[in-house]
């Protein structure tokens, strides 16, 4: 059989902001850069969006985050993701974060950060090399 | 490492990741669904299909809360197209069934076509299994109504739903004759519309002309507002009532048979030419014709019959002689 | 180059210009464009003050009074929410413009868990009138108003304030409320939804009835074309998607039996000045004109004051960018500009920092001295509608129009915008525009200052990033605990049974089309918290499941 793989990416919004556009013009772009998403909507628990990445088995989790809550919501999200067996997946986080943050993330196990502004180029890139 | 015992006590992640194997095809893949197959074959598989737009997610989403009700697991596979340039998809179904997310008894997956024509890949089937294996009692299958797919989830699923909205040009137009012989439950979704009466009474008419016969289901049209929910429970037991229909005086055996033949032949088919297409192509046989066309020494289909006659099907076995 | 296509030669003269709401701009404008266009001063401009009212709604405009400003304030607990007004009013603000967190925009107390990390982050907390008794204590609510910037619940936020005004002493027919609640353009842009559309709806219907009955001097709702605009719509379509959403209320609250004459004088706008000058000055004014049209033609509303188009024209948040953000100061300026050329009445600016964070003090200051400039130093007071007659403007203003009605028939084509949201039609729409419009700043087909297309990524028009010198705005984890801690407090010491029996009246009128406002007012009055009350709008309307995007 001839392998077939794509990448797959849950693009959700955690908590209770709504600003949902800058999540929507990216999945469009993953998806024109042959990515397969799967787009969770607005509102999304943590447990909601676990349960999604674990069903869909994707290989990465793209969160949208504008609350400024980055860091709780990634600390915790990368411990539910050992926890529930998505080790093996990749967590990026977009939206409103501020430069200095950038380093933290990565510390807490964020394998991408890509705040507002990123090129779609630089997103696609920065995705790909993830598996590389 | 996937391990089989998961997959068979429902272990969500190795399900989801079988069923990943599956779909990319993975060498790996075959070799577990051979140990899967004996433990499938126990679920009610339910096809939802319909245009785009006729609310087919929300109607799901409705059936799990109301199965979920009952106390039944749900497993559902959501199928969108591949978009044919990139290769890439937005996989939205899931969308309008999150509020499912994050039970338990709940398993849905989102599976893009990739290249396959006719909507319903054989990766959707393979997960089927997966899911039948993994001890769900309902699956329910959800693809777009373009091209043959409305045929393909019958072979699929033992009850298969098609949805329309009244009034517009693709909806109940739509609904040709070998659709029309497929389906086991017609629901006429966004009911609050003008003329969705109407639109009940035309499907009505329309299935009227099946000869009747009390050994056959007889296919019903419902009406729903899959939005508030309107219907769908009356949809649920319906569909349940089909099962039970099927499961008396071995009715569900014979269908299984049917679905089990069909599937078979089109693998074999598939297989077939893939076999025979790889031996004939580097036969002589085949290059001496092909010269004779190019030199309009013979026309293509003269050519092409004279190659299909230098195969012989041996009886001892299943092997290819050109 | 700019927010609009500009097609150039191979000398880089520019061939063409098209705007963004698909407008194509002609190298000069002269009598025969005006005539060509049907231009009639009498039909489209008239004197200001009078109908259409093209060019202002008061004939006097910044003359007789310069433009309002408010300052979105409010965050954290509601007791420094409370000095922060305190501080603004002792500067000689005359209204407040309060914030809210996201969980009690989205009905959540402060310890449900869904609101863990959020309370009190991007406003102030509110669970029961308690808070707002700590939010508006010592503040003279009769001669305050108050713009309340929420929108799914706004009717539990609105009957909270006269239960506050009441609870100090005031009577309902005082005070005066602006919620912004706006269902409709929450589900196109800003996302903060909760119950089905319908159910939304009827809400904002419930909001407005209730406010023509009962409380003379509050504006009940806010129509955002902002929110719709900075999602990826045109300008063209902001408009044309606001007076949609207009007239989905109109018709909700109509069907109640009240006359339109009796309740459109109190909605109000709040629209983007984001873009291109030139086509945001038309789009102002062509909007004025069709407003006053629309409800003069379609509703039979005869009295001149129900017929302006008032309300918050500023902002601009999407014209931002990280990149540089000092440019944002200047270009803020501009923005400012083009709303005064356009006759703003009320304005307010998104501050340079807003990219990153909530403003800080800093940098809210700057944009209050960027409007003052404008108005006191370098001439908008001037004159009326300066721009008044210009070839260009008025040709491009008759174009607007056309444009705008355009974009209203396609959204009537779908039945309406309950309609037009409900099946997802306007939310592809306006995110598709956004990814195309992404992608053509990122090649360099749009332009903004400092932002460099990826084709010249590292090339020597690159200026590199610059390291941005903002600074952050910090959340503090003691406000989540304080709201806490006085949320169980309330639980232990209300009266229980009040607080049962208020719910369940509010219950009953849900289920039924009772007003729900009596109810919430009683509600808020024993103590209910917003959870609670939310909660029974989300056990009997359910939730909104959002059509797909793309």
């Amino acid at each position: 059989m001839e392998t077939k793989s794509k990448i797959r990416i849950l693009i959700a919004k955690p908590g209770l902001d709504g600003h949902d556009k800058g999540a929507k013009v990216v999945a469009l772009a993953l998806r024109d850069a042959g990515m397969e998403v799967i787009y969770s909507g607005l509102h999304q628990t943590l447990d909601q969006i676990i349960q999604s990445a674990v069903q869909e088995s994707v290989d990465v989790i793209g969160l949208s985050i504008m609350s400024g809550a980055h860091l709780p919501i990634c600390q915790k999200l990368m411990a539910m993701m050992r926890e529930k067996g998505l080790a093996h997946a990749k967590l990026t986080v977009g939206g409103v974060i501020p430069h200095q943050d950038i380093p933290k993330l990565k510390e807490i196990g964020v394998a991408a950060v890509f705040p507002g502004g990123t090129s779609f180029e630089d997103i696609i890139n920065g995705i790909n090399r993830l598996f590389e | 490492m996937l391990d089989i015992k998961d997959i068979l006590a429902g272990n969500q992640n190795a399900g989801a990741g079988m069923i990943r194997l599956v779909e990319d095809r993975d060498p790996l893949a075959h070799e577990l669904l051979k140990r899967l197959y004996p433990h499938a074959g126990r679920a009610f598989i339910i096809g939802i299909t319909g245009s785009p737009g006729v609310g087919k997610s929300s109607l799901i989403d409705g059936l799990i809360a109301e199965f979920r009700g009952l106390n039944k697991r749900v497993a559902v596979i959501a199928c969108d197209p591949s978009s044919p340039v990139t290769g890439g998809a937005i996989l939205g179904d899931r969308l309008r069934m999150q509020r499912h997310a994050a039970d338990e008894g709940v398993f849905i997956r989102s599976m893009a076509s990739r290249g396959e024509k006719g909507g319903l890949s054989r990766a959707a089937k393979d997960a089927v299994l997966v899911l039948d294996a993994m001890g769900y009692p309902i699956i329910i299958i959800e693809t777009a109504g373009a091209g043959q797919t409305e045929v393909d989830v019958a072979d699929i699923a033992h009850s298969v739903g098609i949805v329309t909205i009244p009034g517009t040009g693709d909806g109940i137009q739509a609904i040709k004759a070998g659709i029309l012989e497929t389906g086991d439950v017609f629901i006429v979704n966004k009911s609050d519309r003008p003329d969705s009466e109407a639109a009940v009474f035309e499907l009505n008419m329309m299935l009227g002309l099946r000869p009747p016969s009390k050994d056959v289901w007889k296919p019903l049209v419902l009406q729903t507002q899959a939005l508030d929910g309107t219907g769908v429970r009356e949809l649920a037991r319906v569909f349940l009532s089909h099962f039970d229909f099927l499961r008396q005086e071995g009715r569900l055996e014979k269908k299984q048979i049917k679905m089990e033949s069909r599937y078979f032949q089109s693998l074999v088919r598939d297989l077939a030419l893939e076999k025979i297409m790889a031996a004939l192509e580097t036969s002589k046989g085949y290059q001496d014709a092909f010269k004779k066309i190019r030199l309009r020494g013979t026309d293509p289909v003269t050519a092409a019959e004279s190659v299909m006659d230098t195969i012989r099907v041996l009886n001892n076995d299943t092997k290819y002689h050109c | 180059m700019g927010v609009a296509k500009y097609i150039k030669n191979e000398k880089d003269a520019i061939k063409e210009v098209i705007y963004q709401s698909g407008i194509t701009v002609k190298p000069s404008y002269g009598p025969e464009d005006l005539e060509r266009a049907g231009f009639s001063y009498e039909k489209d401009l008239g004197a200001p003050g009078e109908y259409p009212f093209t060019r202002s709604i008061h004939p006097q405009s910044y003359r007789s009074r310069a433009w309002t400003t408010r300052q979105y304030t409010g965050f954290g607990t509601p007791e420094e929410t409370n000095e922060r007004f305190k501080l603004m009013i002792a500067n000689g603000q005359n209204g407040l413009n309060v914030a809210f967190d996201l969980p009690t925009q989205m009905g959540y107390d402060s310890d449900h868990p869904l609101a863990e990390g959020e309370v009190g982050r991007v406003g102030m907390a509110i669970d029961s009138l308690r808070d707002f008794e700590a939010a508006f204590k010592g503040i003279p609510l009769d001669r305050i108003g108050s713009g309340l910037t929420i929108n799914a619940v706004a009717t539990i936020m609105m009957a909270m304030y006269q239960a506050v005004a009441e609870k100090f002493g005031y009577s309902k027919n005082q005070i005066s409320t602006t919620p912004q609640n706006d269902i409709l353009k929450e589900m196109i842009g800003r996302g903060a939804w909760i119950f089905p559309v319908e159910h939304g709806v009827r809400l904002v219907g419930d909001s407005i009835e209730y406010a023509v009955k009962e409380l003379p001097k509050s504006n009940p709702v806010s129509i955002c074309g902002y929110h719709i605009r900075e999602s990826g719509a045109t300008p063209a379509q902001e408009i044309a998607y606001a007076f949609e959403i207009a007239k989905a209320y109109i018709e909700n609250v109509t069907q109640r039996g009240i006359k339109p004459e009796d309740f459109v004088g109190r909605f109000s706008f709040n629209l983007n000045v984001y873009g291109n000058l030139w086509e945001q000055i038309a789009k102002f004014r062509a909007a004025r004109k069709l407003w006053a049209k629309m409800l003069k033609e379609d509703y039979g509303v005869k009295d001149n004051k129900n017929l302006f188009l008032r309300g918050l024209f500023g902002g601009g948040g999407s014209g931002l960018t990280k990149e540089q953000p000092e440019n944002n100061i200047m270009r803020g300026a501009y923005y400012a500009l083009g709303a005064a050329l356009s006759g703003a009445q009320t304005t307010a600016l998104c501050s340079f920092d807003e990219a990153y964070t909530i403003p800080t003090p800093r940098s809210a200051l700057l944009s209050l001295r960027t409007l003052e400039i404008l108005m006191d130093e370098v001439g908008l007071r001037d004159t009326v509608d300066p721009l008044a007659g210009s070839y260009f403007v008025e040709t491009l203003t008759l174009e607007m129009e056309k444009k705008i009605l355009e974009e209203m028939k396609e959204v009537e084509k779908w039945g309406g915008m309950v309609k037009s949201i409900s099946n997802g039609f306007v939310q592809r729409k306006v995110s598709r525009q956004a990814y195309e419009f992404e992608k053509g700043l990122q090649s360099g087909e749009y332009r903004k200052v400092g932002v460099v297309p990826v084709s010249e990524k590292g090339t020597a028009k690159d200026p590199g990033t610059e390291a941005a010198a903002v600074e952050l705005h910090e959340y503090n984890e003691a406000w989540a605990e304080k709201s806490k801690a006085n949320l169980k407090e309330l639980r232990r010491t209300r009266n229980g049974k009040d607080v049962a029996e208020t719910l369940k009246g509010l219950e009953k009128a849900a289920k039924t089309s009772e007003n729900v406002m009596p109810h919430l007012v009683k509600c808020c009055h024993a103590y209910a918290t917003v959870g609670e009350m939310a909660g029974v709008f989300r056990q009997v309307f359910g939730e909104w499941k959002e059509p797909d995007f793309y």
